[in-house]
Parts: C-alpha cells; structure tokens; sequence
C-alpha cells in the first residue's frame, strides 16, 4: 500500500503573490480599455451612417466632461499597453545576430518604442497637416 | 561553534502526509557563516535540529536541478541563494508552487518527467550513419541557435513560476516546451513533425499567455519564455499551411 | 493530440496588439482629447463632412475598420485569458461571448462603412 497522500496547494489570489504577477494582470487589464476605445470608435462609425444628425450628438458626447476624464484614463492605459508590449515582443522573436552578435532583448524593445513614438508622430504631423 | 555566528531564524513548510491534515510552517534558528546557502541552513537543520525534515539535494553547486524551492516566496535554487541575503529578517522556505507536495519540501516530479519524456528530448538523426562516417556536424551558427536551450538543468523552477501551469497542469509547461525547442530547433535532428504535434495542442504553447516569470527565476539563463512563444509564430504558420492542399508548401 | 485553433484568434490578437501598441495613445490623444477640446488640432477636424469623406475613401475605411475590428479582437482575446487567470473554469461559454463581441464589432463596423457608401 502506498503511503503517498500528495497535498494540492490552491491557486486562489495566485497573483496577489508576487509583483510581478500584479503586473502581469493590470498589462492583461489594459484590453479592457483598448475594448472600450473600439467600442467608442465604432459607435462614431455607427452613426456617422446613421447621419448628420445622429453623428452630431456622438460628437457632442465626446466634449463632455465625463468623456474627456475617460478618454485621459484610456490614454493612460494605452500608453502603459504600448510599454509592456514592446516588453514582450522580445520574448516572441527568434533571437537575431547582428554582426555576429546576438540582439540584447532592451534593444528590441527600444526599437519598438520608437517606432510607436515615431509612427504617432507622423500621424499628428499629417492631421496637422491636413488641419491648417 | 564560535561566538561570530549570527543566527537566522528559517521558517519552513511541513508536510507529513501520514501525521498532518495540511502542511504548517516550522521555525528554527540556524546559526550561520557568510558563506552559508540557504540549502546548507537546511542541512543544519537535519543534521543538528530535526532529522525529520525532508528534501531534495545533491550537488550543492547549481547544476543537479534538485534543490529549488520557494525561497521568501521565489522560486530560487537553495544552494544558489545565501542566508546573508535575508538576515536579519527570517527566510521562509516552502515546497515549488505549483506542484503537490509530497513531504515536507519534497514535491512530485512525475508529472514533469512524463511529460518530459513525450518530446523526445534527444537528437534523432534524419538518417542512420555507421561509425566510420564521423560525426554530425554543425556549424557554430547553427550551435548558437540551441545552446542556450540546452543548458537546462530541469530543476522545475520555471514550472514554479508559471500560473498557467498552476492553474492547469495539463500545459506541457515552459521547461519541457524550452527543451522541445532545443530539439526541433537543431539542424542534426528529424523529429520536428513529431514534436510540432505537441506544440500546436491547446497543452502545448497555446496554453501560455506570456507571463514571462518562467525567464526571470531560470538560473540558466534558458529564457523558456522566448522558446514557447517563438513557437506559437512556428505553430501558426503550421496552422495555416495545413489549410493548404496536400502537396503544395510543405 | 488534438490540434488547437487558438493560431486564429491569436494572430487577430497579435496585430491588434502591435496596431494599439504603435497608434493607440496617439489615436486617444487625438479623438478624445485634442479634437473634442479643439486643442493642438482643429476642433471641425472630425466634424460630419470631413469625417463622412474620411469614411467614404477606401483608405479610410480601411484603417477604420483595421482599427475597430483589431482592437476589439486584441482586448477580447486577453479578457478571455484574464477570465481562465481570474479562476473561471468552464471555459467555452466565455470563449463564445468573447470571441462573439469581437465577431458582432467587426461586422457592425463593416456594415455601416459599407452604408456609408463609396
């Protein structure tokens, strides 16, 4: 007979235990936002066909006091999914050499940061652009 | 024992299956030397305080894979970690999480052995070849791409770190998905049709949602993390080419 | 072992991820508080006529709907794992409502780009 009785510990609150799972649970928690900003879009969209009238009243909601505090909410959270992003992108790439050197993982990572920074950019030059 | 000892007061998790409902947590005090490690505090204890204690050890020099516990809650190889790091303050030491705990900080390994031994951790060559045709060879860039892999030492402490193992033991795991990836990843071995089953399951890479733990506690330097998702861009693309008529790619 | 179909949804997830990743702070930025405040930009910016041409352009229907529908695929894919994180055992119900608001988004966006006509 055997005398194993193994004892199963539980996964309750598993990450509360460890920062770096409190982490890890608010970059997962940032879809919620990025949920919420497409929603907002895609309702601009829904009545940009329903017409002038009912895109106007989209427009009207979005200067409101409440829509701007959670579109500040929304930035903060998206910036925050942009640098744990580009912090796991490393993570899901084959290592490259670059002159027989492997690509340390910050330098990936810087990269893409700048690529964000750089691509946001030119999207605010050209409405600039296109606003004057 | 000379008067310079300091003593550090280790909190252990006990676990008696044939005496305790659950486990409990025992304290003792280990006088210590500089250059103690927290595995050689619970060599003390056994030797000195409470033979009853139980757990796994070998080589004491972080190659043997025996020794990993939650060490202050991390999970950290004993022989690795030194008791100067925690003095003044007590250090607790609990069984690998994740894993059901047989006695004492001795965990069952069964589960990680079995799996380990469904990826076919060794070379199968794409040919037999007689002694007097040599070895395979490899180019050092082909080297490169596995030999950070292969210097897992199967201590578990990814598996530790890693809540979707914890939430769901049926995921192959990050450890065992890093060795896979040496394997499939060498330009000597046939078997990656083979193993490509196992990564493309929901228990293969799918079960991972890049936490990224499993990379930070590996004391080799593995980076499991980087070997299961690079996978998930491998399955994917095998995904995707399986819709293709039969003939056409690969 | 049974071949999982999660490549789908995690590609969707993927380029949504890296889409919000490169323009989603700047896209806040711009339509929830620089144009709404007419600040830095023209507050007329995203007034009917100009944002009914936007619309009616193929490329602006195509990055409307790039941003919509990939948005939507990203943070549902990450909820439904937040949810088998947060404990929640039965997972094909959440899978469902998951992937079916993504799945509602993306054709409700189609629609009425298509209404909104060429």
């Amino acid at each position: 007979m055997s005398a194993r009785r193994p004892y199963i510990r539980s996964m309750d609150g598993w990450w509360r235990r460890d920062p770096f799972f409190i982490r890890y649970m608010i970059r997962e928690a940032t879809a919620l936002l990025v949920v919420a900003y497409a929603a907002v879009l895609l309702l601009g969209a829904i009545r940009l066909a329903q017409g002038e009238s009912a895109y106007e009243r989209w427009l009207a909601a979005l200067r409101s006091p409440w829509s701007l505090a959670f579109h500040l909410v929304l930035f903060a959270g998206l910036v925050y999914h942009t640098w744990s992003w580009f912090q796991i992108v490393p993570k899901t790439m084959p290592s490259i050499s670059v002159g027989g050197k492997k690509l340390q993982p910050a330098v990936i990572t810087g990269t893409g940061l700048v690529a964000a920074a750089f691509v946001s950019l030119v999207l605010l030059l050209l409405l600039l652009f296109i606003g004057s | 024992m000379n008067e310079t000892h300091k003593v550090i007061a280790i909190e252990v998790l006990r676990y008696r299956p044939e005496l305790d409902e659950k486990p409990f947590f025992q304290t003792y005090q280990v006088p210590f030397t500089e250059e103690m490690s927290v595995l050689q505090g619970l060599l003390y204890i056994k030797d000195e305080l409470d033979g009853t204690l139980s757990f796994r050890w070998s080589c004491r020099m972080a190659i043997c894979g025996s020794c990993g516990a939650m060490i202050d809650g991390v999970p950290m190889l004993g022989c690795h970690t030194f008791l100067r790091d925690y003095y003044p303050n007590k250090v607790r030491v609990e069984p690998l999480a994740h894993f059901p705990i047989e006695r004492d900080l001795v965990v069952g390994a069964d589960d990680f052995i079995g799996k380990l031994e469904r990826i076919k951790p060794y070379i199968v060559p794409k040919e037999p070849r007689t002694l007097a045709e040599g070895e395979y060879l490899q180019t050092p860039a082909q080297l490169e791409r596995i030999l950070q892999f292969s210097s897992c030492i199967n201590c578990m402490l990814c598996y530790a770190a890693c809540p979707q193992y914890g939430l769901d033991p049926a995921f192959i795991g990050p450890g065992v998905l890093a060795l896979l990836h040496r394997y499939n990843a060498d330009s000597r071995d046939a078997a990656r049709a083979d193993r490509m089953q196992l990564v493309n399951a929901e228990e293969g890479v799918w079960s991972c949602t890049a936490v990224g733990y499993c990379s930070e506690v590996c004391p080799k330097g593995v980076d499991p993390a980087n070997a299961v998702n690079q996978n998930k861009t491998a399955s994917a693309a095998d995904y995707f080419l399986h819709w293709l008529p039969k003939g056409s790619g690969k | 072992m049974k071949r999982s179909n999660a490549p789908i949804f995690w590609t969707l997830f993927g380029a949504g991820g890296m889409l919000s990743a490169l323009i989603g702070p700047m896209l806040v930025l711009i339509t929830g508080i620089a144009v709404p405040l007419g600040f830095l930009l023209p507050a007329d910016l995203m007034s009917y006529p100009h944002m009914l041409k936007f619309a009616q352009h193929w490329a602006g229907k195509a990055f409307t709907f790039a941003v919509v529908s990939l948005f939507l695929w990203h943070g549902v894919h990450r909820i439904f794992h937040s949810l088998h994180d947060l404990g929640l055992k039965t997972a094909t119900g959440a899978k469902l409502t998951c992937y079916g608001v993504a799945l509602l988004g993306t054709a409700l966006a189609a629609y009425s780009l298509l209404v909104i006509g060429f």
